[in-house]
């Protein structure tokens, strides 16, 4: 497999009134090409940020990128010009975001989004690009898209556009496709819908998919690998078969025990993780994990373990093995 | 009869809520009906809990919010502990809302944010006049955080210094406080993060052996919904599609569309995800205000039949008694 982005020791940090808030704390990587990575955690610990930073859009302030690199096609993108990295921005790297609602602009037609980045980056003429554009919005099951192409997006339902959002992100057929969340508006049956589609159109084009989200279940239906974040870090990294059969990290273990399965016996008690993540802004001496976990040592209050490999491509960030 | 009577807390019979569509400029002439909820008829036995779910708009919050007389339903009776209850008159109002609480979804708007924990969980004990002194009322609110696994040193700060988790175990400390005999919970985790969700369930489970209550536990999510039901009453456009408990209805669903939930949520177990046989359900819920003609989801049924289109079909007793399912294929 081909390494296609790499990212090392990246930080994000942003300012706010309490303090530095280190978001993403010394997060690496890899992406090979064609393949689905997962990155999986709850609400603030850094997974989205991590995203966003990979097409610096970060905004500063009061964010800040402070360190790391991370390379795609030869080059670092924290270093690339205004320029080049427009020109990644939607062609090589596209984005898909959460939220289908505030996502496309509701002044302007479906019609307008979709074949912008067309116009932009394939330097397309407006006829063509319009032709394209409605191939696009027909490859995502958009009912009618001739005549759907000039309405606009309050006249779409959210199931439609979020297809349009992927037919947007799909349209230069860029190598990597960065879905942050992209189904947690979603009704179930719609976001099945959703996945099967993205995960399709993907094998299609050999693009390989960063899938961001909270949802175990979903992680383990389209990851081939899986990156557990908690607090700003990678704290567990495996292929999706592994971490499921065998999670290492405490953390990874608590979140696999504390949800409930359609599979699994009922009427046993759910074993939650104690206790709530740590404040951002007043994280914890040594292990950001520690004063909710069962396993801790005296170690973990002191010093912050790193990542260590414990068998084949899978690491965890931990000073025992559990 | 009477022994029927003993055993089920709620009975809903027959009930619809119609929320009238007006349009035009100055005229404002009555386009239509939304019929958020069409006849359904449902029964809660005493410390069971009902699982309600379905995809947003197919009308279980406003069935939540019938039972709770905080809408009127326009057709249909509800009974509560054989008690007709679907019109109460004010003081019986306040009578029943002593016996029925309500947990919301957003623990971020169901709490005033200028008042203290103390004040919002004490708010309904000085309401129903159920203390008799300060101290006695300062002593049932720290009693009543404990419970719900909240300090009560706490009591005097406001909701905004508390993390998602602890505001809705606020929200529940506020709901147990009159001692009540059944809860609407209407998608009390679904705004909380995986490692808490799981909290709360288990205080909510921990709760009903310890006091006997009875739920109604409106979600969308079925693996949640399967954990914590005793029976659960699948929605869809303001129709109960089938009802079961909870082994028959995930271990054999009659209806197409139940299927399809079930097979929606993946499991999160690569190794049975990936042999596991999807079976998705195409489109998307058509609006209230127009639905389909026959069994509205007949657009979406992979199985459809002409009879489909015409005839909605009836709840029907699927080989015992306790599974029912509206579907003319079943």
């Amino acid at each position: 497999m081909t390494k296609l982005l790499s990212v090392n020791n990246l930080s994000v940090h942003f300012s706010s009134g309490r303090g530095i808030v280190k978001a993403v704390d010394q997060i690496s990587y890899d992406l090979n090409a064609g393949e689905t990575l997962g990155i999986v955690g709850e609400s603030g610990c850094g997974k989205s940020v991590s995203a966003l930073s990979l097409l610096r859009l970060i905004p500063n302030p009061p964010g800040q990128i402070v360190s790391g690199e991370i390379l795609f096609e030869g080059r670092d993108l924290l270093k690339a010009s205004k320029e080049e990295i427009c020109d990644i921005r939607g062609n090589k790297i596209a984005m898909i975001f959460q939220e289908p609602m505030t996502s496309l602009n509701p002044v302007l037609t479906i019609g307008h989004q979709v074949r912008e980045p067309l116009l932009v980056h394939k330097r397309m003429g407006k006829k063509q690009a319009a032709a394209e554009a409605i191939k696009a919005l027909k490859k995502v099951h958009i009912p009618d898209s001739d005549r759907r192409f000039a309405e606009y997006p309050h006249q779409f339902s959210g199931g439609m556009r979020q297809r349009t959002m992927v037919a947007m992100g799909l349209t230069c057929a860029p190598k990597i496709i960065i879905a942050d969340e992209p189904t947690t508006a979603l009704d179930v049956t719609i976001q099945a819908q959703l996945l099967r589609l993205m995960k399709q159109l993907t094998t299609e084009t050999g693009a390989a998919l960063i899938l961001i989200t909270h949802n175990l279940g979903i992680i383990a239906r389209y990851a081939d690998r899986v990156n557990v974040m908690y607090a700003g870090r990678i704290v567990e990294k495996a292929s999706a078969a592994d971490l499921y059969k065998s999670p290492k990290h405490p953390y990874t273990i608590g979140l696999m025990a504390s949800v409930p399965k359609l599979d699994q016996d009922v009427k046993t008690r759910l074993h939650p993780i104690e206790g709530q993540p740590p404040d951002l802004a007043d994280m914890p001496q040594g292990c950001a994990f520690h004063p909710r976990c069962r396993y801790r040592v005296e170690k973990c209050c002191v010093k912050s373990p790193q990542l260590r490999i414990v068998s084949h491509d899978h690491e965890i960030a931990c000073w025992i093995d559990v | 009869m009477s022994n029927k009577k003993n055993n089920n807390l709620l009975e809903v019979r027959a009930v619809s809520k119609f929320f009238p569509v007006h349009g035009g400029f100055i005229f404002k002439r009555k386009l239509g009906d939304i019929k958020a909820v069409d006849c359904v008829s449902f029964h809660i036995k005493k410390g069971e809990t009902l699982g309600l779910v379905g995809e947003s708009g197919c009308g279980k919050t406003t069935m939540g919010r019938l039972i709770l007389n905080l809408d009127e339903p326009t057709r249909g009776t509800i009974l509560f502990d054989g008690k007709d209850i679907t019109h109460p008159g004010k003081k019986e109002n306040r009578a029943l809302k002593r016996q029925m609480q309500v947990i919301f979804q957003d623990p971020f708007g169901s709490l005033n944010p200028r008042m203290t924990v103390r004040e919002i969980v004490g708010q309904p004990l000085i309401i129903h006049r159920m203390t008799a002194g300060k101290s006695e009322y300062m002593q049932k609110i720290d009693h009543l955080l404990e419970i719900v696994g909240l300090n009560p040193g706490m009591a005097d700060r406001y909701p905004h210094e508390f993390s998602g988790g602890q505001r809705q175990r606020i929200g529940i400390a506020r709901a147990i406080s009159l001692k009540p005999r059944f809860i609407v919970c209407d998608e009390p985790v679904s705004a909380l993060d995986v490692s808490i969700q799981a909290q709360i369930i288990n205080l909510l489970e921990k709760l009903q052996e310890d006091f006997g209550l009875t739920y109604l536990f409106i979600a969308h999510d079925l693996a949640v919904v399967r954990h914590i039901s005793d029976r659960i009453a699948v929605m869809y456009l303001g129709n109960i599609v089938e009802v079961a408990n909870r082994a028959d209805l995930y271990n054999h669903p009659c209806h197409p569309y139940t299927r399809g939930l079930l097979s929606a949520v993946p499991i999160p177990d690569p190794s049975v995800e990936t042999k596991r046989k999807q079976f998705i359900i195409s489109g998307e819920v058509p609006g209230l205000m127009n639905p389909p003609e026959g069994c509205k989801f007949h657009p979406r049924c992979p199985r459809a039949i002409p009879i489909c289109h015409e005839q909605s079909p009836l709840l029907l007793e699927q080989g015992d008694a306790s599974h029912w399912a509206a579907c003319h294929n079943a």
